[in-house]
């Protein structure tokens, strides 16, 4: 009997897991494969403890959840929800071992009319800044192509900072980072964002601001959102970029500003030109400029020399044609001259007084004269008047 | 002509463009060797200038606060 019973029961087997072994193996299990998640539902036995804690629970219609919130995420939040409160939560599955108990860790919680009313105020918002023009397109200014100081409206110890810093110092570190601090999230950042903007109006060297901060949760990113924000990022002076959160987060300032970047890092790269590229520039415009003088000088002297052949070529020209003028006339002058005459066996009598003797009426007999003839003169006298 | 170049008044940009216009000017050919020389001085002038600008090396980092008086006050940031 006995051993029939024994056989008909299942028997332990060797590996017998503790109590512990299981639940942290649940454990694993469920914060291995579980992150972060918002889940909607109806807030029922909440307990503030004295400790700072908050515990309740979630539940909907089928199913409940235990949920923590430990003091520093609970002083955060504020006051603790009210039982039958409808609540997005933000929480993380896990397992509470010593009670072998499965529970969300919430960070977040937020009733869901809240939701509905900031989407709402969210609408009137972008209503009002669309009437009074702020999100034209003709409103948007073109950034400067050299900013030589722009001004960072953002936490002074946040990520954006950093990111712009580090992007502005590789590409471009012949400027100047203002940073005008403010804080970025939770209360007292809209009005410090505020005056951060305005005071960015007052620092004249500024040519360029960059607004903005790192990525969060959609709540921590609202005050970007807001009007006044909105309406001072308008009224800056000099050419804006909005870079809040990450690639998919969109506020109403990145609609406002002159330029929308997705991240912070972005926007720096487009605030900024890279200063090897602009090396380049001012390199080629120095050949150009040192090629073009040359160029200027060398068609010059070009110019010169064609002159001067033209000139040389004038007056060779002027001369042959003058040579050729001189040869005619000493040919002519050689046909005329009377040595020419004598040559040819003419002789030419001359009165003592060199005046030639023409006619017979110049001879007088008796009177003495010179013949020339072609190698000298001979002395003659006139012997008969007939 | 252009206008010469004066310390620290121009930005960058207008510098650059009044390069290019020299340059284009000085590529033409209807410009006659005087006014060639006056241009290149004037480019060379702008060039110095520009290369200034973009010599410095480290990034200056600053933070600006306001006082209780409503003054600025500027001091240097580790970043």
């Amino acid at each position: 009997m006995t051993a029939i019973l024994r056989s008909a029961l299942p028997v332990p087997t060797d590996d017998v897991w503790s109590v512990s072994q299981v639940t942290s193996a649940v454990k694993r299990l469920i914060e291995r494969d579980l992150g972060a998640v918002w889940v909607r539902g109806e807030i029922i036995q909440c307990k503030a403890w004295s400790s700072g804690h908050w515990y309740f629970t979630l539940r909907d219609a089928k199913s409940q959840v235990r949920c923590c919130m430990w003091k520093q995420q609970a002083l955060k939040a504020g006051r603790p929800p009210v039982d039958g409160t409808e609540v997005y939560v933000l929480g993380t599955p896990g397992m509470w071992e010593e009670k072998g108990e499965f529970r969300l860790t919430a960070t977040a919680i937020i009733p869901t009319s809240a939701v509905g009313a900031q989407q709402q105020e969210l609408e009137r918002v972008k209503a009002a800044l669309e009437r009074d023009g702020l999100f034209d397109v003709a409103r948007k200014r073109p950034l400067p192509p050299f900013a030589r100081c722009v001004a960072v409206v953002t936490s002074p110890d946040g990520a954006a900072l950093r990111d712009v810093t580090i992007v502005v110092r590789r590409r471009w570190p012949c400027c100047r980072l203002v940073v005008v601090g403010a804080r970025v999230q939770g209360e007292g950042a809209e009005a410090e964002l505020v005056r951060a903007l305005g005071i960015v109006n007052r620092l004249a060297e500024v040519d360029l601001c960059i607004v903005g901060r790192g990525g969060g949760a959609r709540e921590d990113l609202a005050v970007f959102n807001s009007e006044a924000v909105c309406r001072a990022l308008a009224a800056v002076r000099v050419p804006t970029i909005s870079a809040v959160g990450h690639e998919t987060d969109v506020s109403l300032t990145d609609f406002v500003a002159d330029l929308r970047a997705a991240t912070p890092s972005a926007a720096a790269e487009a605030a900024v030109p890279d200063l090897r590229d602009v090396e380049r520039q001012v390199q080629s415009l120095a050949s150009r400029l040192a090629n073009g003088l040359s160029m200027r000088t060398s068609l010059a002297a070009e110019r010169l020399e064609r002159t001067a052949d033209r000139l040389s070529v004038a007056v060779g020209q002027t001369i042959e044609r003058r040579r050729h003028r001189l040869d005619r006339w000493s040919a002519q002058l050689d046909a005329l001259s009377p040595l020419r005459v004598l040559a040819r066996g003419y002789a030419m009598p001359t009165a003592p007084g060199g005046r030639v003797l023409k006619r017979r009426a110049d001879f007088v007999p008796g009177e003495r004269f010179e013949l020339r003839v072609s190698d000298g003169s001979i002395a003659a006298r006139v012997e008969d008047g007939k | 002509m252009s206008r010469p170049a004066k310390e620290g008044s121009a930005t960058l940009a207008a510098e650059l463009e009044a390069l290019e216009a020299i340059v284009r000017r000085l590529e033409a050919d209807d410009v006659d060797l005087d006014d060639a020389l006056k241009l290149f001085e004037d480019g060379v002038r702008r060039l110095r200038s520009a290369r200034d600008r973009l010599a410095q090396a480290e990034l200056k980092v600053q933070s600006v606060l306001e006082g209780a008086g409503g003054e600025l006050m500027t001091g240097d940031l580790d970043v």
